[in-house]
């Protein structure tokens, strides 16, 4: 719960302004993106290719590619907590 | 400094080491404390101590969310569970925690409709597909997970959706930092701020505690040399006569935060007066409850939540690790009568508290090794 996960936006969702596609280690999840405005209906500065990072289900900020790569070998270092985090995350249906 | 050539940067964490030891000034101790679980986990995995100089010494602060919910609040919650109608869901750390009569594991094993989820989002999905159902989310968490558990509410609210609640155990860093600081066995000399809480509140609120109790407070990133290079920044301050807050991860965490999940915390929830964490007892303005205009959906308004009021264990000294008094194998209970299997405190549950950490990883840092040869 207290992981943030790494992932790249694939696609902004337009049928849900909120919400993005995004892939972590391969699996392709939506995931809400309202934190990144700077108003609730405010423009979204996030384009396919960003990362960002993921916290239940929320992208909580934008970083580089380069921490991204960093915080994912991070995350495999920490285990179970990893991997249940990433299972629980492949369950989650949020659309 | 064997393990040093495994870090990604193996020259960089030489130098820092070196530098580090430099600044210590002879014959002076140092007791830094890491608040967030993810550091602790980074120092036992990778034996950070080691490379440290024997006058510094980390402690493990109360930086795991999981580990500070007092087990009355984990009754109260089975107690909701109980309710034929209702759908208790929430985050799989807490499946093993103990309450005062078993967790929701075994009030699930029972016959309690308690479900996991990944996210709040999660719940509300459960409670479209379950009209004749209340779902009930357990929320947990610090800064991180707060503004997700509000914008939870405002989608909820936006859909009209009239069976979801949200019973709320969100709880605030900054109150837990002074509750330890005001301790009267204090015995710190800084502090390795948490990484991705300051994400979300910034490194601002941090300022009362360089300015008010002079200790100085560097927010860090989770690798190992993020820990390293945040000990050097600290020891850099008193040796250049500054105590303030300073941000190592600057990469990650703006000055200032996310000011929408600020904003959005804000709209949905107040601050409670005073809130009970595990091991540490009750503690002002320390979390956070829904406001008077969402009451629809705050499960303790919705509910007779029983108010469980359960002293820790006798055995537990949960207590005394959170506040640094002592490491997680000095209490009696340590690797015996507690283990990640069979917690007895909730340190131990949650990868991320202290003693499931050292138990997992610890074995081989300084002091475990000095205690082996002592026995
Ligand atoms: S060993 Fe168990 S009881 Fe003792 S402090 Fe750790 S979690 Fe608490």
């Amino acid at each position: 719960m207290c992981l943030g996960i790494p992932g790249e936006v694939v696609a902004l969702l337009e049928e849900h302004s909120d919400l993005a596609m995004v892939s972590v280690e391969g699996v392709q999840r939506a995931v809400n993106i309202g934190l990144l405005r700077e108003e609730s209906d405010g423009p979204l500065d996030l384009v396919p290719g960003d990362w960002v990072l993921i916290h239940v289900g929320f992208a909580l900020s934008k970083i580089d590619e380069q921490e991204a790569k960093a915080s994912l070998e991070w995350l495999t270092g920490v285990g179970d907590a990893y991997t249940d985090e990433l299972d629980a995350l492949a369950a989650s249906d949020i659309t | 400094m064997k393990y040093v050539d495994e870090y990604r940067d193996a020259d960089t964490a030489r130098a820092l080491s070196t530098a580090i030891a430099a600044l210590c000034e002879p014959g002076r101790r140092y007791s830094f404390m890491e608040i967030c679980g993810g550091h602790t986990h980074t120092i036992y995995k990778h034996g950070l101590e080691d490379h440290l100089p024997e006058a510094i010494s980390l402690v493990h602060g109360p930086g795991c969310p999981v580990c500070v919910i007092p087990m009355g609040r984990v009754d109260d919650a089975i107690a909701l569970a109980e309710h034929e109608d209702v759908i208790l869901t929430s985050f799989g750390d807490m499946l093993r925690v103990p309450g005062g009569r078993g967790s929701f594991l075994d009030a699930k094993a029972a016959g309690a409709d308690i479900r996991m989820v990944y996210s709040p989002l999660d719940s509300l999905k459960i409670a479209r597909q379950n009209p004749d159902k209340r779902v009930v989310f357990f929320a947990i968490g610090f800064e991180t997970t707060t503004p997700s558990t509000a914008m939870t509410i405002l989608r909820a609210e936006a859909e009209g959706l009239g069976n979801f609640s949200v019973f709320c155990n969100h709880v605030r860093v900054c109150p837990a930092i002074t509750a330890i600081l005001e301790s009267p066995d204090l015995n710190l000399d800084g502090f390795i701020g948490p990484g991705h809480v300051s994400t979300v509140i910034g490194c601002a609120p941090y300022e009362y505690v360089p300015r008010d109790y002079g200790k100085p407070l560097v927010t860090s990133g989770f690798e190992p040399l993020d820990i390293l290079d945040s000990i050097h920044r600290l020891l850099r301050q008193f040796a250049e006569g500054r105590c303030e807050v300073e941000n190592e991860y600057g990469r990650v965490v703006p000055w200032a935060g996310n000011p929408r999940a600020l904003a959005v915390i804000d709209k949905v929830m107040e601050v409670r007066e005073t809130f009970e964490w595990r091991g540490l007892g009750w503690i002002p303005e320390s979390a956070m409850r829904l406001r008077e205009e969402y009451a629809a959906f705050d499960a303790e308004r919705i509910f007779a939540v029983p108010g469980v009021r359960v002293a820790d264990p006798s055995a537990c000294q949960c207590g005394e690790v959170l506040r640094g008094l002592i490491k997680p194998w000095e209490c009696k209970v340590f690797g015996t009568a507690c283990t990640p299997e069979t917690p007895i405190g909730t340190c131990m549950v949650s990868s991320e508290g202290a003693c499931a950490a050292y138990y997992n990883f610890g074995r081989f840092s300084r002091a475990r090794v000095k205690e082996a040869t002592l026995r």
